[in-house]
């Protein structure tokens, strides 16, 4: 059994103002989450000595999806760092969180500042979401302006497979056809994301929602629903990964990283992946319970990545809350996954409610149920244990993080 | 029969892709099979990754599938408000050979899983798009 994981804590966390079209820059909503997570850790800058953030500047996939790289970040803050990474492959946005803990781990820093910033609501602006590789409203016969298609993605978007949306669609229909789920299901993660973020201050749609509402709601891509899919935000999160024997230097309780899931054993491919009804997933939720002696039912809340409602599905699946091809029937009603169930589900509101803060939103806020300061979403006093899981399609990661102090 | 010709962003022609893209010229789906072991290849690569084999070429393929998976699409992403059908079709020549295209002239309310269909291109001047039509 390593412990390579238990080296590491996730000593502090903050969060920027989070909101649509907020009119701000990436680098400024950063130094705002960074500063707070900072403090949080019972640290100063000149503590921070390790760096590291999912996509980093150019990994984007549309207009405000990157955020600000390292360099910027590091001469904002004026950091002076001993290791520093930002990358998009590897374990969905958590590999960056992943790469903190194995620096930290390894000794090559002390406290690592690990953000995630989007300024997607703002950048979109009203022309809505852009699909990959068209950009916003560039339609209409000649095509003049839009690149030529090579490498993988020429395979999907000359189909007009332009979104994940499309793409994990068919992930969503080949589900229900092999397992019976229903749209009636898929529904409830919308509805419960929805409620709880009635209860986040922070949250971008507040409003409740009836399954009448969803079922209201256009269709995307089917069986994706408008409410099946996550709201683009602007803001940034951001976390210090310190060596374990740092807990004992802050005044709150710490999340220690108990396992990390980073597994990718089938094939790296929207459409090529051998079982289509889990991808990636699989993989990762399986390799995290090899790194620990904790069990599914040990977990307190989960915090599962929801950039469409099926992908919180497949988690709950593929970390074993459930059985294989059982999420349908496991969210049916909402209430094993309600605040109040035997396993409260995206206690914040998930992306689909509280916005797409694009995976960091689920590990602020596995932190904040951890250390009992979730406020009236607040799951009891008695959060020892909690999954996060980032990614869908042939992207997945995955943290089990626990209570220490 | 006519149908509207969409808008399609166009793939970059290379060495390793223009078989595929241009197979539709007389009429036939290829893809690359290994010339050792049989394996079908897809997307191209340089060597087998079942045998290491470099023997690889264009073979033609039956064109028959059946539909593995889909989604009717309504949003506008091109700027095109018609809903259309992506499908993932699953070819018979070899288990978990797949490939995301369109299902054309269905009703988007008669495509399922199973459905079995066959390829179709739609040109667009050096491109043929391989689609699929109910078989």
């Amino acid at each position: 059994m390593t412990d390579v994981e238990r080296r590491a804590v996730i000593s502090g966390i903050g969060q920027s103002a989070v909101g649509r079209r907020l009119g701000r820059t990436g680098v400024d909503l950063t130094i705002d989450a960074a500063l707070e997570a900072i403090a949080d850790a019972g640290l100063t800058t000149t503590d921070i000595d390790g760096l590291a953030t999912y996509p980093g500047a150019g990994g984007g996939a549309g207009p405000g999806f990157s955020g600000p790289g390292t360099p910027e970040v590091q001469d904002a803050l004026r950091l002076e760092v001993n290791w520093h990474t930002g990358g998009i492959e590897g374990a969905a946005q958590l590999a960056a969180v992943v790469n903190a803990v194995l620096a930290v781990s390894a000794g090559l820093a002390r406290h690592v500042l690990v953000y995630r910033t989007v300024t997607e609501s703002t950048e979109q602006g009203s022309g809505g979401r852009p699909g990959i590789g068209i950009g916003g409203g560039a339609g209409g016969g000649g095509g003049g302006g839009v690149p030529r298609m090579s490498g993988v993605m020429q395979w999907s978007i000359p189909f007009r497979a332009y979104s994940a949306a499309n793409w994990l669609a068919m992930n969503a229909h080949r589900h229900f056809h092999e397992y019976g789920t229903t749209p009636e299901q898929m529904a409830m993660i919308a509805v419960n994301g929805r409620r709880n973020a009635g209860l986040n201050p922070k949250a971008v749609y507040r409003d409740p929602m009836t399954l009448d509402d969803y079922f209201a709601s256009r269709m995307v891509t089917s069986p994706f629903r408008l409410y099946d899919c996550d709201a683009p935000v602007d803001g940034s999160t951001a976390v210090v990964v310190s060596v374990a024997d740092h807990a004992t230097a802050v005044d709150h309780p710490v999340a220690r990283v108990e396992a990390v899931g980073t597994a990718l054993r089938g094939r790296p491919s929207w459409d090529q992946f051998d079982d289509m009804t889990t991808m990636a997933a699989r993989d990762a939720g399986a390799q995290l319970w090899t790194r620990t002696d904790l069990k599914p039912a040990d977990v307190d809340v989960a915090e599962l990545y929801d950039g469409f409602s099926f992908l919180a599905m497949v988690w709950l699946e593929a970390l074993g809350f459930c059985g294989k091809g059982e999420s349908g029937p496991f969210v049916e009603g909402g209430h094993r996954i309600a605040l109040d169930g035997e396993l409260p589900l995206n206690t914040h509101g998930g992306q689909l409610s509280a916005g797409r803060l694009h995976g960091f939103g689920f590990i602020h806020e596995a932190c904040l149920q951890l250390r009992g300061e979730a406020g009236d979403r607040q799951v009891g006093a008695a959060v020892e244990v909690a999954a996060v899981a980032n990614g869908g399609g042939p992207i997945a990661g995955a943290l089990l993080l626990t209570r220490e102090g | 029969m006519s149908r509207a010709v969409p808008f399609r962003v166009q793939p970059a022609l290379d060495d390793d892709n223009r078989f595929f893209w241009t197979s539709g010229q007389d009429g036939r789906l290829r893809l690359l099979r290994c010339g050792s072991c049989g394996y079908y290849l897809h997307p191209p690569l340089p060597r087998c990754p079942e045998c290491g084999s470099r023997e690889l070429a264009a073979e033609a393929v039956s064109g028959r599938g059946e539909v593995f998976s889909y989604t009717v699409n309504h949003q506008s992403w091109d700027g095109d408000p018609e809903p259309y059908v992506i499908v993932l079709v699953a070819l018979p020549e070899q288990a978990g050979l797949r490939l995301t295209s369109n299902l054309v002239d269905c009703p988007a309310d008669e495509v399922r899983i199973g459905l079995p269909v066959r390829v179709v291109f739609e040109r667009h001047d050096r491109v043929w798009f391989p689609l699929f039509e109910p078989a």
